[in-house]
C-alpha cells in the first residue's frame, strides 16, 4: 500500500510531512491543497518526517492536508513524439495546458497518446536482447525514433514477439520479451526513467574527437568543441552569452538539439518558439523546430523545478543518444539551477558552503556534466550528448563558486568579456582566456589532419599566439604612445586587429555571416593567416592604420558575402590589389 | 468577510518584524490582522504560526487580538482604479472611495510561456539615445541603472508621457514626498491623470509594506492587460529599496544572508516581479520600466547585478562634461529586444548606423584618453573627437526629441561631415544609398 502522510509544517516552499510508512529519498509525493494536487520531492527525512519541496507555490497551504507517496523518483517519460514539443521542468507539454497563466497542480502528458506510429521491426522472435537494444523504430520528424528494450531490465531477455510493420499507438505492446526464468515482459514504445540516473547502456565512452561543427568561428576555427564534448560559457549579463547559444543551437551540425531554458527570461524561449519553426537547418533544410525539444523553466516559475528541469533534459538527451544520435544539449543558465539548490539548503539549515551555496556543488555539478559523452553502443553505432552550459557569475567575477566549480569538469571554456561587449566586439568571447582542452587531444588532432588541413592546427596557434601579442603591443602603445614604439610594432598590432574583426568577431544578425561553414572558415583563416605571414612596408604608423582599416573593410565586406559568389570575388580581387599595394618584395 | 472569525490573544513570540502565536487551520501566506495592523503568514510548525506585521511590530502586546482573514493580500480590481492613489495596501490614499471591483490575490499565477507573443512593437520615445541605441519593445522590462543624484525620475516620467500607453501604473517603493507631488504634478499636468493607477509607499511609510507594492501594481496591470487588452506601462521606483526590505525580512527570518547581505532568493524574488512583463497575443501588454539606483556607480552589487540577470537590458544616464548635459550612456546601457524593430519597424538601416555610431563614439574614448595621457592626436582622432561632441548634443542628451528616420538622418550626416565610408564601416550598399556628402 501507498505511503500516506500529513502536512505538519510550511516554510514556503519547504513542507514537512509525518508519514505513517516507508518513503525513499527523492521520492515524488502528492499534496492536496483546497482539492488540487501539488507534486513534491522527498529531500530529507528524519524519523517519521519527509521534508519534501513542493515544484509549486504553498500558498494556502494548511496544517493537516494529506500527502500521497507515488513510490518512485521523479521521472520522465520517453517515447516518440518528443521532438518540438515544449515542456516545464517537469516535463509537462505546456501546449496542452488551458488558459494564459500557468495554474497549479495542472499536469500534462507529455506525449500523444492518440497518434499513430509507422512501426519498423527490427528484431525477430529468438533474438536475444538486453536494456537499450534495439526492438525497432518508428519515424520522428523524418528521423528514426529507435524503439528500445527498457533501460530498466536487467540482463538478457529472449524476444517472443515483435509487433508486425504497420501503424501503432505508443501505448500498444510493439514487443514480448522473456527474462530467463520465464516470465513475460510487454514493451510499448513508451518508458519511464528517473531523471537523476544517467543512462548506462552502452559499451564505451571513448574520449571525444569529432568536431561538431557551429558555424561560430571563434568556436570552430579557435577553440573548437566535440560531439560529447563538454563545454560552458560564463559571462557577465550584457555579454551575449543567449545570443552566442542561440547562435550554436540553431547551426550546429545535431541531429537533436534540447534547450534547457532553466530560471532565464520567458522572452527568450519565446523567441525560439517563434523563430524555430520559420527558421531552416543549415545542414538538413528541414526545420529547426523538427529537431528541437524545449524545456522552459523561465525565472518566474517554481523554484524547485527549475533544479529538475536540467535534469529532465539530460534525461531526455541520453535517451535519443541511445538511438545513435548526435544531441546536442543547452543549458542557459547552470547558475539559476544553483541558486535553486542554494535557496532548499538554505531553508533546510544547512550549513552552508563558499557563497552560501551548498557543500555539496561541485559534486553535483561535476556528475552532472559527466553524463554528457560520446558512447559506442552495442550495436556498434555511436552517439553523442555534447553539452554546453552558461554560467551567470554574480559581479561578472569568475571567481565564485558555480564558474569554478564548472571550470573543473568542463573541457571548453568560452568567456565572455564586459570590455569586448562594449566595445561590440561580438561575440564578446576573449580569445586569449578562453580555451579548449580537445586541441590537445591527438584523437582529435588526427581526426583534423584527415577531415580538414595538415597545416590546420598550425594556423590557429598561430592567430592564438598573435592575439596575445596583439594585446601585449596595444599596452605598449598605450604607455609609450604611438609614435613611442617602431612602425614595425604597428603592423603586427593591426594584423592581430585583423584576425579579431575577420575571424573572432561575427554578426550574428546577419543571414550571411551568422552562419560560417567550415569551408569557409578554412578559406578564411588561410587568407587571414596569410596576410599575416606577409611583410610590409610602412614608413609611418598612421599609414599602418589607414591600410589595414581598409583590409578590414573589404574583409567585412566578404563576411557579409555569399562564399564563392561574384560580389564575394570581387571583394576578394580587391584584397589582391590592395595587398600588391604594400607588399615587400 | 466570514461571519464567524476566530480571535486569538495569546502571542507567543515578538520580534521587530514577526510575532508567533499557536493557531490551526491556518492558510500558508495567509493575511491576518495583529491589533489592526497587517500581517502575512511566513511560517507554520505544526501549531505554531509565525506572522509578517509589515508595518513593524511596535507596540504589539502579547494579549494582541489576531484574526485571520482567509485569504492572501488582494486587490479589487476593475475600470474604478483609474486615476486613483493607493498606500502598498491597496486602500486609496486620495479620499476618495473605495473602488468597486472583483478581488483578486496579489503575486499570481505566471503566464504560460507558450501563450506569450514575441514583442515586436517599437515604443517611440523621442529620446534618440534610448530610441536610436536602445530602442524599446511593448512587453518589454527595462531599469535604469541611476546614481541617487541623477535625474531618472524625470527622464521616466518623460519616457511615461510620450509613449503610447493605454494605461500607466506607477509603483513608488519609498518614495520622497517630494517625488510624488513631481510624479503626480507632471501626470495632472500633462492632463493624463485618467489613465494613470498609483501605488505609493513613501518615505515615512513603515519600509516593509514596500514589498507589497509592485505585486499590487503589477496585479492592477494584468487586469488592463489581461481582460481589457491594453498597453500597460508600469513604472517602478526604486526597486533597490524593495531588495533592501526584503532583506530586512529575511534577517529578521534567521535565513542566512548571501550575497551583500541580499537574501539568497534574489534573483527569484525579483525574477517574479520584471516577469509579469508581456505581450499578449491579442494586444494586451505589460512594459516595465524600473529604477534600480546604485551605491557609488557599483553595478557588481547584488541588486543591479541579479537585476541585469533578469531584465531586458539597462539604460544608464551620464552627465557629459563637454556638453554640459545628461545623456544616455551609449557604451553601458542595452536593450536587449531592440533587434525585434530595428531595420524592421524602423529604417532598414537602423542596426548598422546605431553600431558605427557608437563605434566612432568608442574610438573618440580612446583618443581622449590618449590626450589626457599627453600624446598627439592624429587626424583620425581629431575628427572622431569632433564627432563625439556632435553626436552627444544632436542624439544622445535626453532633451532631443526626434522620430527614429530623423534620428538615423541626423546620424549619416554626422558620418559624411568626418568620416570616409571606409572609416564608417557600413554595408556597401546602405553606403550607396543614404551617404550625404
Amino acid at each position: 500500500m501507498a505511503t500516506k502522510g500529513r502536512v505538519k509544517g510550511i516554510v514556503s516552499n519547504l513542507v514537512t510531512v509525518e508519514v505513517d510508512g516507508p518513503v525513499s529519498q527523492n521520492e515524488i509525493c502528492y499534496i492536496s491543497v483546497a482539492g488540487v494536487k501539488l507534486m513534491a520531492e522527498v529531500i530529507k527525512v528524519i524519523g517519521k518526517d519527509a521534508y519534501v519541496q513542493v515544484f509549486e507555490s504553498t500558498r494556502g497551504m494548511k496544517v493537516g492536508d494529506s500527502a500521497e507517496f507515488a513510490g518512485h523518483m521523479l521521472e520522465v517519460t520517453l517515447g516518440p513524439g518528443m521532438l518540438s514539443r515544449k515542456y516545464d521542468g517537469l516535463q509537462n507539454d505546456l501546449d496542452k495546458m488551458e488558459g494564459v497563466f500557468l495554474h497549479r497542480g495542472e499536469y500534462t502528458y507529455p506525449l500523444d497518446e492518440e497518434k499513430k506510429w509507422t512501426f519498423k521491426p527490427l528484431t525477430k522472435p529468438g533474438d536475444v536482447v538486453s536494456a537499450g537494444d534495439w526492438l525497432g523504430e518508428v519515424e520522428e520528424n523524418m528521423k528514426p525514433h529507435k524503439i528500445m528494450v527498457p533501460f530498466s531490465l536487467k540482463g538478457s531477455y529472449t524476444v517472443k514477439s515483435v509487433a508486425a510493420a504497420g501503424d501503432y499507438t505508443i501505448h500498444e505492446t510493439m514487443a514480448v520479451l522473456t527474462s530467463p526464468d520465464g516470465s513475460e515482459e510487454k514493451v510499448t514504445m513508451v518508458q519511464k526513467w528517473p531523471v537523476k540516473k544517467a543512462i548506462t547502456c552502452y559499451t564505451e565512452k571513448p574520449r571525444p574527437y569529432k568536431l561538431l561543427e557551429t558555424g561560430v568561428r571563434t568556436i570552430d576555427t579557435v577553440n573548437p568543441i566535440v560531439e560529447g564534448g563538454t563545454g560552458f560559457i560564463p559571462g557577465p549579463f550584457g555579454t551575449g552569452k543567449t545570443v552566442l547559444q542561440h547562435a550554436i543551437s540553431k547551426q550546429a551540425e545535431a541531429d537533436i538539439v534540447i534547450i534547457a531554458a532553466c530560471g532565464e527570461r520567458a522572452n527568450e524561449v519565446v523567441e525560439v518558439f517563434t523563430e524555430f519553426p520559420e527558421l531552416v537547418d543549415p545542414h538538413t533544410g528541414r526545420k529547426l523546430m523538427e529537431r528541437t525539444i524545449i524545456i522552459a523553466n523561465t525565472s518566474n516559475m517554481p523554484v524547485a523545478a527549475r533544479e529538475a528541469s536540467v535534469y529532465t533534459a539530460m534525461t531526455i538527451a541520453e535517451y535519443y543518444r541511445g538511438m545513435g544520435l548526435k544531441v546536442l544539449l543547452m543549458a542557459d543558465s547552470t547558475s539559476r539551477w544553483a541558486q535553486a539548490l542554494r535557496e532548499m539548503s538554505n531553508r533546510l539549515e544547512e550549513l552552508p558552503g563558499p557563497d552560501a551555496f551548498p557543500m555539496d556543488l561541485s559534486a553535483i555539478i561535476a556528475n552532472f556534466y559527466a553524463r554528457a559523452g560520446f558512447v559506442h553502443l552495442k550495436n556498434g553505432a555511436t552517439g553523442s550528448v555534447t553539452f554546453i552550459g552558461t554560467v551567470s557569475p554574480a559581479g561578472g567575477n569568475l571567481k565564485e563558486p558555480v564558474t569554478e566549480n564548472t571550470k573543473k569538469v568542463a573541457r571548453c571554456f568560452y568567456a565572455l568579456e564586459q570590455e569586448r561587449a562594449d566595445r561590440k566586439r561580438y561575440p564578446a568571447v576573449n580569445p586569449i582566456e578562453s580555451y579548449s582542452k580537445y586541441l590537445e587531444y591527438p584523437e582529435f588532432q588526427d581526426y583534423i589532419k584527415e577531415h580538414i588541413s595538415a597545416d590546420w592546427l598550425e594556423m590557429v596557434n598561430e592567430i592564438k599566439t598573435r592575439m596575445l601579442r596583439g594585446k601585449e603591443i596595444s599596452e605598449q602603445i598605450n604607455i609609450l604612445g604611438d609614435d613611442g614604439v617602431p612602425v614595425e610594432y604597428h603592423v603586427t598590432f593591426w594584423k592581430s586587429e585583423l584576425i579579431d574583426f575577420v575571424i573572432l568577431q561575427q554578426d550574428a544578425f546577419d543571414a550571411i555571416d551568422a552562419v560560417t561553414p567550415l569551408v569557409r572558415q578554412e578559406y578564411m583563416l588561410k587568407r587571414v593567416v596569410d596576410i599575416c605571414r606577409t611583410e610590409f612596408e610602412f614608413n609611418t604608423f598612421l599609414e599602418v592604420m589607414d591600410y589595414f582599416k581598409n583590409m578590414i573593410n573589404i574583409f567585412k565586406q566578404m563576411n557579409y558575402s555569399e562564399y564563392e559568389s561574384e560580389q564575394f570575388k570581387h571583394f576578394d580581387a580587391e584584397l589582391d590589389k590592395l595587398l600588391a599595394e604594400r607588399v615587400k618584395n | 468577510m466570514k461571519a464567524f472569525q476566530k480571535i486569538y490573544t495569546k502571542i507567543t513570540q515578538i520580534t521587530k518584524a514577526t510575532c508567533s502565536l499557536k493557531a490551526t487551520g491556518v492558510g500558508y501566506d495567509e493575511l491576518a490582522s495583529v491589533d489592526g495592523k497587517l500581517a502575512q503568514v511566513v511560517k507554520i510548525i505544526g501549531d505554531e504560526v509565525t506572522l509578517q506585521v509589515f508595518s513593524g511590530t511596535e507596540g504589539i502586546r502579547t494579549n494582541a487580538e489576531v484574526v485571520f482573514m482567509g485569504k492572501a493580500p488582494s486587490l479589487r480590481v476593475g475600470d474604478q482604479l483609474a486615476g486613483r492613489f493607493f498606500n502598498a495596501y491597496g486602500e486609496p490614499i486620495d479620499g476618495g472611495p473605495i473602488p468597486e471591483g472583483r478581488e483578486v490575490e496579489i503575486g499570481g499565477p505566471s503566464v504560460n510561456p507558450v501563450r506569450r507573443k514575441q514583442p515586436s512593437e517599437l515604443i517611440a520615445t523621442g529620446i534618440a539615445g534610448i530610441d536610436l541605441n536602445n530602442t524599446l519593445v511593448t512587453g518589454q522590462k527595462i531599469p535604469f541603472f541611476a546614481d541617487p543624484d541623477q535625474p531618472f525620475n524625470q527622464v521616466m516620467a518623460l519616457v511615461a508621457m510620450r509613449a503610447k500607453s493605454d494605461k500607466i501604473i506607477l509603483g513608488g517603493m519609498g518614495m520622497t514626498n517630494d517625488d510624488y507631488l513631481f510624479f503626480k504634478n507632471t501626470f495632472s499636468n500633462a492632463g493624463a491623470l485618467d489613465r494613470i493607477v498609483s501605488f505609493i509607499n513613501t518615505t515615512e511609510d513603515p519600509s516593509v509594506e514596500r514589498i507589497l507594492i509592485p505585486d499590487m501594481a503589477l496585479c492592477a496591470a494584468e487586469y488592463f492587460a489581461v481582460e481589457k487588452h491594453e498597453k500597460v506601462l508600469v513604472l517602478l521606483t526604486d526597486m533597490t529599496n524593495y531588495a533592501d526590505a526584503l532583506a530586512i525580512v529575511s534577517n529578521r527570518m534567521d535565513q542566512i544572508p548571501s550575497k551583500d547581505s541580499m537574501p539568497g532568493s534574489l534573483y527569484s524574488d525579483l525574477a517574479k516581479i520584471y516577469e509579469k512583463a508581456v505581450q499578449f497575443p491579442d494586444g494586451g501588454s505589460i512594459t516595465i520600466i524600473a529604477v534600480t539606483t546604485l551605491s557609488g556607480g557599483d553595478i557588481t552589487h547584488a541588486v543591479p547585478d541579479n537585476t541585469g540577470y533578469i531584465t531586458e537590458g539597462q539604460l544608464y544616464l551620464r552627465r557629459d562634461s563637454d556638453i554640459g548635459k545628461v545623456i544616455v550612456d551609449p557604451f553601458r546601457s542595452l536593450s536587449r529586444l531592440k533587434q525585434l524593430v530595428t531595420g524592421k519597424k524602423t529604417r532598414e538601416d537602423h542596426p548598422q548606423v546605431m553600431n558605427a555610431a557608437v563605434r566612432l563614439y568608442a574610438d573618440a574614448a580612446n583618443a581622449k584618453t590618449k590626450l589626457e595621457n599627453g600624446f598627439d592626436l592624429t587626424d583620425y582622432d581629431n575628427r572622431t573627437l569632433a564627432f563625439a561632441k556632435d553626436y552627444s548634443s544632436k542624439l544622445l542628451a535626453i532633451d532631443v526629441n526626434l522620430d527614429t528616420t530623423e534620428m538615423l538622418d541626423v546620424a549619416w550626416s554626422l558620418f559624411g561631415k568626418y568620416f570616409s565610408p571606409a572609416e564608417v564601416n557600413i554595408k556597401q550598399n546602405l553606403v550607396d544609398k543614404y551617404w550625404k556628402k
